[in-house]
């Protein structure tokens, strides 16, 4: 029993991880129809630039996060600018590939520029250095860093897009970008903003992977940037809160599966899901089934 | 068009021509370094040619081989194993040498192989510990291959004996690298010595290259009664291992192989959790032995860094060769092959060894202890 909690704990650390990347994944598409999958390497950029922030400028956890969030925001908006808005009414298919040219250029800037060596993040001493023990379960304070931060973006964000003005213009543009224009909207600095948003929490979860393994490489997103959009599929893409059930969801099975025998199965079973969703209900657990425009 | 090719094909021959002259007339004996310079394990190949040019550097500065000075010629083999191979024919026939060093992994190691024997020319690696580098799968002898380490069984082996005898632990855990051949095969010694000697393997758990989160599997074990760990692996991952189980509160001792040999280990695991850590090694710079110390200085001085296993290796490697260009009967593949294979106790700063009808040394594996992320003590096991 106290092994099962000690892995549901594992399994939350892990899933908000996989949910802060799914965000980004289920808004780019909710808003433009486009994975990104350069999405993922966004994520790997946060964490190199919190590595430098913490070894080379000697700043501190929230600077350092605060400083990746407001680079990769920049970046996620350019990526956009550069490389999607002047496909806006091409074919899904040639965005999609753009996309996935996007992710290579990242990843083998990356590597040329700091090397494929594993860099490693400075061990970070006082407070979160300490775990605690409830019972025989014992909690560390990475694992609360990690939950604590994940819990105050989602708050954040679900106040942003319900309660302001570009939260009603996200969601206009979502559900009918054409009719969002004629009243008014200006499409492009929405789909910006989504893009802005999306990979702030890249970021975020860039360099709270780097404080709590430790380990950072160029290729780092690859795994997670697909096990993220996995989950963003299970909650139904497109869909805010899907991705972050999604997310917690993958999490836990993959940690279950490795935890009792399955060490070497762990992305297998992820994968299987996501074949088995879209066999089962392409839309995901809350998808609704919206007839397609023609 | 016509007339420039028949141009490019009369250059090329003379080329080839003009390649053969100047290879026989230098007083020199040319051997080739064919090494992992750029790439994956580039930290491997770089550190053992380092090794490599500090020991030819002595060795030519007094007065080089029965008269005779070393020329080494150096090429990057990227870490790929074709690219190996394309390099041992292109040393061979193009540069005319004698003895190629290199490279550092197995598994290119072994690429280079088949050419060394068909061209009757030998190869020596200091870091390829594979058990069929030098004999293939139906126990053959590979004619012209040599390496100056021990072999993976042998080190887990000598680390289940070291749980056993002077640990005195029974009952160990082994998460084991399933994605290399090194980590497979490494646990599979390990667990057979430990049960035959007595100990059970409570359990066996396995990661692939390139995890990060070990957090499930640790918990897995926190029910069982164990008390050791044996994690056969590279120090990327073992570094983050240890680090997650000592958050834990797993205190066991870890035993670890040398594959962990790398300052990044420190790094990752952070030096608190490095306590009660053992890892079988070719070298220690704690070990007071003449050879070593010398090597050490000298090292220094000419690097300005610590030298690690993989320096103290090559330098071994190209001593070794030294030796049997020294004691052949002619400059050339065939007696060289002869001399390195009647090599007996060569003292070396990994220890001294004899080569065995395997083409396998026999040597100690030094055992070292690491306290705070520091090396605090080495044995010298199983020898």
């Amino acid at each position: 029993m106290d092994q099962l909690l000690q892995q549901i704990i594992n399994g939350i650390s892990l899933g908000s991880i996989y949910a802060l990347i799914a965000l980004g994944y289920t808004m780019v598409y909710g808003i433009i129809k486009l994975i990104n999958f350069a999405h993922c390497d966004v994520y790997m950029i946060g964490a190199y630039i919190g590595f430098v922030c913490i070894t080379s400028l000697k700043l501190g956890l929230i600077p350092a996060l605060l400083i990746a969030m407001a680079i990769c925001t920049i970046l996620g908006v350019l990526i956009e600018r550069i490389a999607y808005r002047p496909l806006r009414n091409a074919t899904r298919i040639a965005v999609l590939i753009t996309a996935i040219g996007v992710s290579l250029l990242l990843e083998n800037g990356m590597i040329l520029i700091a090397s494929p060596q594993v860099r490693v993040y400075p061990q970070i001493d006082g407070l979160l250095a300490k775990s605690f023990d409830i019972g025989r379960i014992t909690i560390n304070m990475k694992q609360v860093l990690i939950l604590a931060t994940t819990i105050i973006l989602m708050i954040l964000l679900q106040f942003i897009v319900k309660r302001t003005r570009i939260g009603k213009a996200m969601r206009a543009v979502s559900l009918d970008t054409e009719a969002a224009q004629l009243m008014g909207i200006n499409v492009d600095t929405t789909i910006s903003f989504t893009f802005a948003i999306g990979s702030a929490l890249a970021g975020a979860a860039g360099v709270l992977v780097g404080v709590y393994y430790n380990s950072i490489n160029p290729l780092m997103g690859l795994l997670p940037g697909l096990k993220a959009f996995v989950a963003a599929v299970f909650g139904g893409i497109g869909i805010i809160p899907g991705a972050m059930l999604g997310g917690y969801f993958i999490g836990m099975v993959e940690t279950m599966v490795a935890g009792y025998g399955g060490s070497m199965f762990r992305d297998a079973v992820v994968f299987a899901i996501l074949i088995f969703i879209l066999i089962v209900k392409p839309t995901g657990l809350l998808g609704k089934n919206v007839r397609e425009k023609v | 068009m016509k007339k420039l090719s028949i141009g490019l094909v009369l250059i090329m021959i003379f080329a080839l021509f003009a390649g053969c002259n100047n290879s026989k007339t230098d007083d020199v004996i040319k051997v080739g370094i064919n090494y992992e310079l750029t790439g994956e394990v580039a930290t491997y190949g770089q550190s053992s040619v380092e090794g490599i040019e500090l020991a030819i550097e002595e060795i030519n500065k007094a007065g080089g081989v029965n008269g005779k000075k070393i020329e080494a010629v150096k090429y990057d083999n990227k870490s790929e194993e074709s690219t190996a191979m394309t390099l041992t024919t292109r040393l061979i026939n193009q540069d005319k040498v004698v003895a190629i060093m290199g490279p550092a992994t197995s598994g290119s190691f072994n690429s280079t192989i088949p050419v060394a024997i068909d061209n009757k020319i030998p190869v020596a690696s200091g870091s390829a510990t594979a058990d069929n580098v030098t004999i293939d799968e139906s126990g053959n002898l590979k004619e012209y291959a040599f390496r100056i380490c021990y072999t993976d069984s042998y080190q887990g082996t000598a680390m289940a004996n070291f749980a056993l005898d002077n640990l005195k632990k029974e009952k160990a855990i082994i998460i084991k690298d399933n994605s290399s051949d090194y980590g497979k095969g490494l646990a599979e010694n390990f667990n057979r010595t430990f049960t035959a000697g007595g100990g059970t393997v409570v359990s066996e758990l396995a990661y692939v290259k390139g995890d990060t989160d070990f957090n499930a599997i640790l918990t897995s074990v926190t029910g069982q009664d164990f008390d050791v760990i044996f994690i056969p692996g590279y120090y990327n991952e073992a570094g983050l291992i240890i680090k997650q189980a000592r958050a834990m509160g797993i205190d066991v001792p870890i035993l670890g192989v040398d594959g962990f040999d790398s300052p990044e280990l420190v790094n990752l695991a952070g030096e608190d959790a490095l306590t009660n850590v053992y890892f079988s090694n070719h070298y220690s710079s704690l070990d007071e032995s003449k050879v070593v110390k010398d090597f050490i200085t000298n090292f220094k001085a000419k690097y300005n860094k610590e030298p690690d296993a993989f320096n103290a290796l090559g330098y071994d490697l190209a001593k070794f060769i030294a030796d049997g260009l020294s004691r052949a009967e002619e400059i050339n593949g065939e007696s060289l092959k002869e001399a390195l294979a009647s090599t007996k106790d060569f003292e070396g700063v990994t220890g001294s060894f004899s080569i065995d009808e395997n083409h396998n040394t026999v040597k100690a594996v030094i055992i070292i202890e690491l306290e705070n992320g520091k090396q605090v003590s080495s044995i010298r096991a199983g020898n």
